[in-house]
């Protein structure tokens, strides 16, 4: 039985004023004339903010807030310019193509681009087998062809080797809500925020990475509940937190598993539930017991008393939440860390309640669908397993496919480049990610890609990976295609096409289809669009955890979202796990599991004493080939900066060299009492020569494989001078937009860690 | 302050400038911001807050007193509005004139511009975008009765004060929990104690720098 959702219960502010939809613009607009406003939802990050797209003569031209329930209208920088992609003038409009990296790109028709595709395709795998032609996805992608990706990579390509770019931002969290839980996603919406007595936020800069979502957060405080914050830099939200637990990078398992062991020690925990609904408990309640808070004290570098406060807001909260991102789970310990949050969650009974559980924030828009239907190395649609023969022959039935024909389990993201570096992986189709930026230790990167015997890219602009390729398909941003992606909060929701694609470019769907025609599927790859791939995807999904059957493009119109699982066109969507305290586990209890912390796997020593951690900034998203390109968001934030305490000596705007074992990039300083005096911060969003992950180290998580981005050695010097920022790569003959570039220039740190100041000189 | 007007909370705002990109979408400024956004204490934190056209009630619109064009005109609602383009001289009196850092010239145009606190839209029932797409609600639009229900025991001042010049606003701004009520607001670029923060817990950085609402002229 699901507790419905109270819909009184709204975020506060401008619940009062309508949005302009349904206003005849021409009485209000200062702009005359046909204009359109299109329902849909933001491109970005995982919260998936509801807006309208402007659309003037058949192109999208401007933005309107929506009033959709997930964020009442607002929205943040990212998504007012986000518009501005649809028909800039950086746009990728016909297929490129060069035989060696030696030439330049040059414009081909598609005819000629897919029929090169399809011939490498076939000569890699005749000469070195079908594993040594890979592919890797992307979770901006539709759910409709993030489905598409895994059943082209198994049934058109035979491969093993299909990964995705969720492999660096979503893994950790699903490894530990499979293992604790039976269900990979977050078990409480947004809208428990504002019902809750206290809040606990982990590794997550909420107000830069998912700002829509802070209303929540401020909602929460608005009726009383407390706010922990637990980041080693003072974000905006940790700012005016009850309590910042400001610790040393890498040290969230033993600091979590202290904050039980006091829980433990004061009796705060409940007992009846652990009791009745979970199994493990004795094993995490004795390695607590090996973390009494001097300990975390000493490996967080904390007081040890905050432990003690956190402890006793968190266990005497009636109702209490965790939410947590990037910050504990992109570690080699990450899904241990999430673990020890799920834990405490659990053993103080908050799970499965209006205003008590646990989430993790997705960072990308389709974060959540995109991990869900078969494009990650080991996995089939429904989320089921490629190792499990049951679930191999559900999916070789439904695809209409010999069981013996379906490839196994491949290989996770950074894998798949060392396989490229050894000739393993000789050919690559890519979409959707920008691994150039966003795979740590780019050198190693680098030397993979240019391994590659064939690689072909699709991106609708010139990302610094498809400018290294020897084939680039210009595929269609989201505003001109349908789909549906799944928030945060499993929430799945419409994006609608607002206009016709570019001349030129075609969609991600087509191409596929194309393809697999050429390799001699076409009849598994009849598909007009995204409707009829969404249809066959419901009844991929039916009877499995993650079940869509029950969810269509015209509920979702209806509805403004529905959460799945979602058996059957009756149900009204879940938007709350684990009511009555019942997992998706056989025996429905919830699996704790037992953690001990280990420290990250740079080692400290004399030449290498400090941390690096990277993150995001707000006016920026992932790799930066979609937001480096918009001008309002280049002005906010024209470069990245090191973050550095005022004790090492700095000025602001001091060139400063961050020095790790794989590398130096040289930044100008942001000195800010915000951070940790033994660590520094480089935002990652900007390519090489001025990339965080030139200096960030490629140890994986043994279970998700998810790399350690948020913590390793490093050592900060004084430099000659900031390496100035590379503008955004074009075709040959083509040069950026200028207007977008002109911050680019800018020498000095930004103003904030949020941006420049506007009104100041 | 006005009946229904905005309130600003720098306690709440986290700096992300989607006001500043909103304020850009307008179509009769498109590109062109008209809201300021600050980061208050810089090398201390993140602190931010946005600054909007204050709609100075008393003395009333110090920048339309002193327009030669007779360009800015109030409304009876009390809305302070931009310089009429068919009437502005771009002379920059209004800059100066203003004690809160709001106007600014476009030189190319030669004309003014400044926040009418979106006069389009709440025309139509609309509330003004920076207040729409804040993503925290430190930019609310609306009565103080509608402010207090969301958020119980909230305190507003709108007075402030330039060297023993009082100025009262017809835009308000949200005050520290146990701030005496009715005490003016420090204004200019003072030496003044920290009002950014409601609520401003224990165990943060002490307050060292100033709350400039708007620039130094």
């Amino acid at each position: 039985m699901t507790i419905p959702l109270d819909p009184n219960i709204t975020p506060p502010g401008t619940g009062r004023f309508r949005d302009a939809g349904g206003l005849p613009a021409d009485r209000w607009r200062a702009i005359r004339g046909e204009e359109r406003l299109v329902p849909t939802h933001c491109c970005f990050c995982g919260v998936q903010c509801g807006m309208y797209l402007r659309v003037h003569d058949g192109k999208v031209f401007g933005v309107e807030p929506r009033d959709h329930d997930i964020n009442r209208m607002r929205l943040c920088p990212k998504g007012l310019n986000a518009y501005q992609q649809v028909n800039h003038p950086d746009r990728l409009t016909a297929p490129l193509y060069r035989q060696s990296r030696a030439d330049d790109l040059r414009p081909v028709s598609w005819e000629q681009a897919l029929d090169v595709t399809a011939e490498q395709i076939q000569r890699i795998q005749a000469e070195h087998g079908r594993d040594a032609f890979g592919m890797l996805g992307g979770a901006s992608l539709f759910t409709e062809k993030t489905y598409l990706v895994g059943k082209f990579a198994r049934v058109a390509l035979r491969t093993r080797h299909v990964d995705y770019n969720g492999r660096l931002c979503m893994v950790s969290a699903a490894g530990a809500n499979k293992l604790s839980f039976g269900i990979d996603r977050a078990a409480n919406p947004f809208a428990d925020c504002l019902l809750t007595d206290c809040l606990l936020i982990a590794g997550s800069n909420v107000g830069e990475c998912f700002p829509v979502m802070t209303q929540y957060l401020w909602g929460a405080r608005d009726r009383g509940a407390k706010l922990i914050v637990v980041d080693p830099r003072e974000t905006s939200i940790a700012r005016t937190a009850d309590i910042h637990v400001a610790l040393r990078p890498g040290t969230d398992a033993a600091f979590f598993n202290a904050v039980l062991h006091v829980v433990v020690a004061e009796g705060l925990t409940d007992e009846a539930f652990l009791a009745e609904h979970t199994t493990g408990w004795d094993e995490v309640r004795a390695a607590a017991a090996e973390y009494p808070p001097e300990r975390a004290a000493e490996i967080c570098g904390i007081p040890a008393e905050q432990v003690t406060q956190v402890a006793r807001m968190f266990a005497t909260a009636p109702k209490a939440m965790a939410w947590h991102a990037r910050g504990i789970e992109h570690h080699t310990q990450g899904v241990e860390n999430c673990l020890t949050v799920i834990n405490l969650c659990v053993a103080t009974g908050n799970l499965g309640k209006p205003g008590a559980g646990y989430g993790t924030i997705t960072g990308q828009g389709n974060g959540q669908g995109g991990r869900e239907h078969g494009q990650k190395s080991d996995m089939l649609p429904g989320g089921r397993s490629i190792s499990d023969p049951v679930h191999r022959m559900q999916v070789a039935n439904i695809w209409g496919i010999d069981v013996d024909d379906l490839p196994q389990a491949g290989t996770s993201m950074m894998e798949m480049v060392h396989q490229m570096s050894r000739g393993e992986i000789r050919g690559l189709f890519g979409l959707c990610n920008n691994p150039f930026v966003s795979l740590p230790n780019y050198a190693v990167v680098k030397a993979g890609y240019d391994a590659l015997d064939f690689h072909a890219q699709c991106d609708f602009f010139l990302s610094e990976t498809a400018a290294n390729a020897h084939l680039v398909l210009p595929v269609t941003s989201w505003a001109e295609d349908d789909g549906v992606m799944a928030n945060a909060e499993a929430r799945v929701v419409r994006h609608r096409k607002a206009q016709e694609p570019l001349p030129g470019v075609r969609t991600d769907t087509w191409v596929l289809c194309e393809l697999a025609r050429r390799l001699g599927v076409g009849d598994k790859f009849d598909f007009a669009g995204s409707e009829q791939v969404f249809e066959e995807l419901r009844i991929a999904s039916r009877g499995t955890v993650n079940d869509y059957y029950g969810i269509t493009y015209a509920r979702l119109d209806e509805t403004g979202g529905i959460a799945w699982p979602c058996p059957d066109l009756d149900h009204p969507g879940t938007p709350r796990l684990f009511e009555g305290g019942r997992t998706y586990h056989a025996d429905g209890k919830v699996h704790l599991q037992a953690v001990r912390w280990h420290p990250p796997a740079d080692p400290y020593d004399d030449t290498y004493p400090m941390t690096l951690t990277t993150g995001r900034t707000v006016a920026h998203f992932l790799s930066g080939n979609q937001t480096r390109r918009l001008g309002g968001l280049v002005e906010q934030t024209p470069r990245p900066w090191v973050e550095v305490h005022p004790s090492h000596g700095f000025s602001n705007g001091d060139a400063v060299a961050v020095v790790t074992r794989r590398g130096s990039a040289t930044f100008p300083a942001l000195v800010t009492e915000a951070i940790r005096p033994d660590t520094v911060f480089v935002p990652y969003h900007w390519p090489y020569p001025v990339a965080a992950n030139e200096l960030t180290i490629d140890a994986l998580d043994p279970r998700s494989k998810i790399p350690e981005y948020k913590v390793c050695a490093c050592r900060i010097e004084p430099a000659e001078a900031v390496t100035p920022v590379p503008a955004p790569p074009m075709p040959p003959g083509r040069e950026p937009y200028a207007d977008a570039q002109r911050a680019r220039a800018e020498q000095l740190p930004p103003t904030s860690s949020q941006g420049r100041g506007t009104s100041q000189p | 302050m006005m009946g229904r007007t905005i309130v600003i909370d720098p306690g709440r705002c986290i700096g992300c400038q989607a006001c500043v990109s909103a304020c850009r979408e307008c179509d009769s400024h498109r590109g062109k911001s008209m809201i300021h956004l600050d980061y208050l204490d810089q090398g201390g934190s993140v602190a931010s807050s946005p600054t909007v056209c204050m709609h100075c009630e008393d003395p009333v619109a110090p920048c339309a007193q002193v327009c030669p064009a007779e360009a800015i005109l109030v409304t009876p609602d009390g809305v302070v509005h931009d310089a009429d383009k068919s009437r502005c001289i771009g002379c920059g009196n209004c800059v100066n004139a203003c004690p809160m850092g709001v106007p600014k010239i476009d030189l190319a145009a030669k004309l003014q511009f400044k926040c009418n606190l979106c006069y389009d839209r709440t025309s139509y029932g609309l509330a003004p975008m920076c207040a729409t797409v804040c993503p925290t609600g430190s930019i609310f639009y609306g009565t103080l009765e509608e402010l207090r229900t969301e958020r119980p025991g909230v305190e507003v001042a709108s007075t402030f004060d330039f060297d023993g010049s009082i100025i009262s606003t017809g835009v308000a701004m949200v005050v520290p929990k146990g701030r005496p009520v009715g005490e003016p607001l420090p204004g200019g670029a003072g030496e003044h104690a920290r009002v950014t923060g409601s609520p401003q817990p224990a165990g943060h950085l002490e307050p060292s720098a100033d709350n400039v609402l708007g620039d130094p002229l």
